[in-house]
């Protein structure tokens, strides 16, 4: 799904832009490191800028994906996280072919050992277990690392009586890990179910894109959930759904805000808000503030 | 005998007289009442559910529907899912479970169904919902796979205190032609995909994602649907009696851990 799914994403904004901005045809290339081409508008932005507004087109809103070291750094209070299981890495369940060599090149462009980071840090001063996916590592698929790391998450956070709160991003489940990919979904879902049975708080932040096995697991079991704007949120890719249907989705299909009106999302929350977002749900749980409040690593 | 490949067993399982649970269930069970609807939206007919007697016992069934023929399969849109579907199946078993009353998931899809309304009504929450819901049951569940086990419309009624598999059911991520479409951009190489993938009840036995595999009649169960439902039958009675003596505490214990030990990782 994870491909397929950077493929249905690229051509639909392909789709999207080709007849607003470039009506000769010619491609005018970007060059990448200088400018920002919004996929969901078209509008192109400096990089500078586009960094600086922490990437959120200025035109459209559109939020776009962060790697886990920025996410990490808006949403932690300076020094306050500490990391799990930062080693653990995936095996090859179903032997695929080149496997190993696929998660040692994601591993050094990502500086992660699989698509998830966990670990415990405090927001506004109060404490929580944090997870943070990261859709530069292979879609942000969810193998037997991504579902062991949440799972001893939310075990931790049962033990420990602390809120959990999960940044989506997924392809879905990994399919070079086969079943094996598929049961940590029941597995994730299980741990949940016993933090949610401890009367614990489990915050879910939709980020593009939250999608497949990812979707119908632990991204729609928050007792909150909150959408970044304008991403993409669903469980079947888009041209999964046209090839069954044969017809055309309408443009908001799938997104943050398809989501709330349709009832699986709580509520839209920009970037710039939600650190104190987060703080004001846990407060309002009856969390208590355990440091003053700081300011976020950057 | 020799062993058949995926490839083999896929054909079996798409054999136009392989038997379905409309078939297997007047045969297994008796007084089979069926109970509509998800209360909610509606009545999905890819997933009947209801009760019924199992050597006197009463159970739950909830079951996938594919169509032995063109017209069965429009009304039960190929046993693929909406999330009606999975909600329908979720009342019953909370049903189940006030009343003390083991519950029977027949698992036979190709899928949950993706479309817009399957979307706009929520088809990964009720998928999810159901993962978490069914791992904290507290009464007993037990799932068979008895053709198709495809994916995440599958494992919404999977997540069980013990999973069976006929013989050549076949259980997977992904279809092995999404498999090989998504993986090699190349669809041709369903074949090979299909091989790759360890999809077949003695791969799952492996993985610990199968816990018994059920014979199916000598050349398929198409070659007689009652002596396969027997067999199914038989299996049911003894685990169904076998894990309603255990504990409930105990049984959710061992239900998590069931699937929690699945995993393949190094630290």
């Amino acid at each position: 799904m994870l491909e397929d799914l950077f493929k249905v994403v690229k051509a639909r904004f392909n789709e999207e832009t080709a007849g607003k901005s470039d009506d000769s045809g010619e491609n005018v290339s970007i060059p990448q490191d200088l400018l920002f081409k919004c996929p969901r508008c078209g509008t192109v932005a400096y990089m500078e800028d586009f960094e600086k507004n922490r990437r959120v087109c200025a035109s459209c809103n559109y939020h776009a994906r962060l790697k886990w070291q920025d996410r990490l750094n808006m949403t932690a209070d300076a020094d306050s996280f500490t990391e799990f299981d930062s080693g653990m890495t995936s095996k090859n369940p179903i032997d695929f072919p080149d496997y190993e060599k696929k998660i040692r090149e994601m591993q050094q462009k990502c500086d992660i050992k699989d698509a998830v980071i966990t670990g415990e840090c405090h927001i506004h001063g109060y404490r929580c277990c944090i997870g943070i996916m990261d859709s530069n590592f292979m879609m942000a698929s969810m193998g037997s690392v991504v579902g062991e790391k949440i799972t001893r998450l939310f075990e931790y956070a049962t033990e420990q009586k602390l809120p959990v709160i999960l940044f989506t991003a997924s392809g879905g489940a990994r399919m070079q890990e086969g079943i094996v990919a598929l049961m940590q979904m029941a597995k994730t879902s299980g741990a949940i179910a016993r933090h949610s049975q401890a009367g614990q708080l489990y915050i879910t932040v939709l980020t593009d894109p939250t999608t497949g096995g990812v979707n119908a697991s632990f991204a729609s079991l928050g007792d909150i959930i909150i959408a970044e704007p304008k991403v993409l949120v669903g469980f079947a890719g888009r041209r999964v759904i046209q090839d069954t249907i044969r017809q055309q989705l309408p443009d908001d299909f799938q997104t943050a805000e398809f989501m709330l009106e349709n009832g699986f999302a709580d509520m839209i929350v920009e970037r710039t808000m939600m650190r104190r977002t987060l703080a004001r749900i846990m407060k309002l749980h009856n969390y208590e503030k355990e440091r003053p409040t700081a300011q976020a690593q950057k | 005998m020799n062993k058949l490949t995926a490839t083999e067993r896929r054909a079996l399982i798409h054999h136009k007289n392989r038997p379905t649970v409309s078939d297997y269930i007047p045969v297994i069970f008796n007084n089979f009442l069926e109970l509509h609807g998800d209360r909610h939206f509606g009545d999905d007919h890819a997933i009947i559910g209801g009760i019924a007697t199992l050597n006197s016992v009463p159970v739950t069934i909830l079951a996938q529907v594919k169509g032995r023929n063109i017209e069965e399969n429009k009304r039960t849109n190929f046993s693929m899912p909406h999330p009606e579907g999975y909600r329908k199946a979720l009342r019953l078993a909370k049903e189940a479970e006030k009343f003390h009353r083991p519950v029977i998931c027949l698992v036979d899809t190709p899928g949950a169904f993706c479309g817009i309304e399957a979307e706009k009504r929520g088809q990964g929450e009720a998928i999810a919902r159901n993962l978490m819901e069914f791992m904290t049951l507290r009464t007993p569940v037990v799932s068979v796979i008895l053709g198709e086990g495809g994916s995440g419309g599958a494992l919404a009624l999977a997540v069980c205190d013990e999973l069976a598999m006929l013989e050549n059911a076949l259980y997977s991520i992904i279809s092995p032609r999404g498999f090989a479409s998504i993986l090699w951009k190349d669809p041709g190489r369903e074949k090979e995909a299909c091989e790759l993938m360890k999809i077949t009840a003695e791969d799952l036995l492996s993985f610990g994602v199968c816990d018994k595999i059920i014979s199916e009649a000598a050349g398929g169960a198409q070659n007689d649907m009652k002596l396969t439902a027997s067999n199914i039958g038989e299996y049911l009675s003894e685990a169904i009696s076998r894990i309603s003596k255990t504990d409930i505490d105990i049984m959710l214990e061992n239900r998590y851990n069931k699937f929690r030990k699945i995993g393949m990782f190094e630290e």
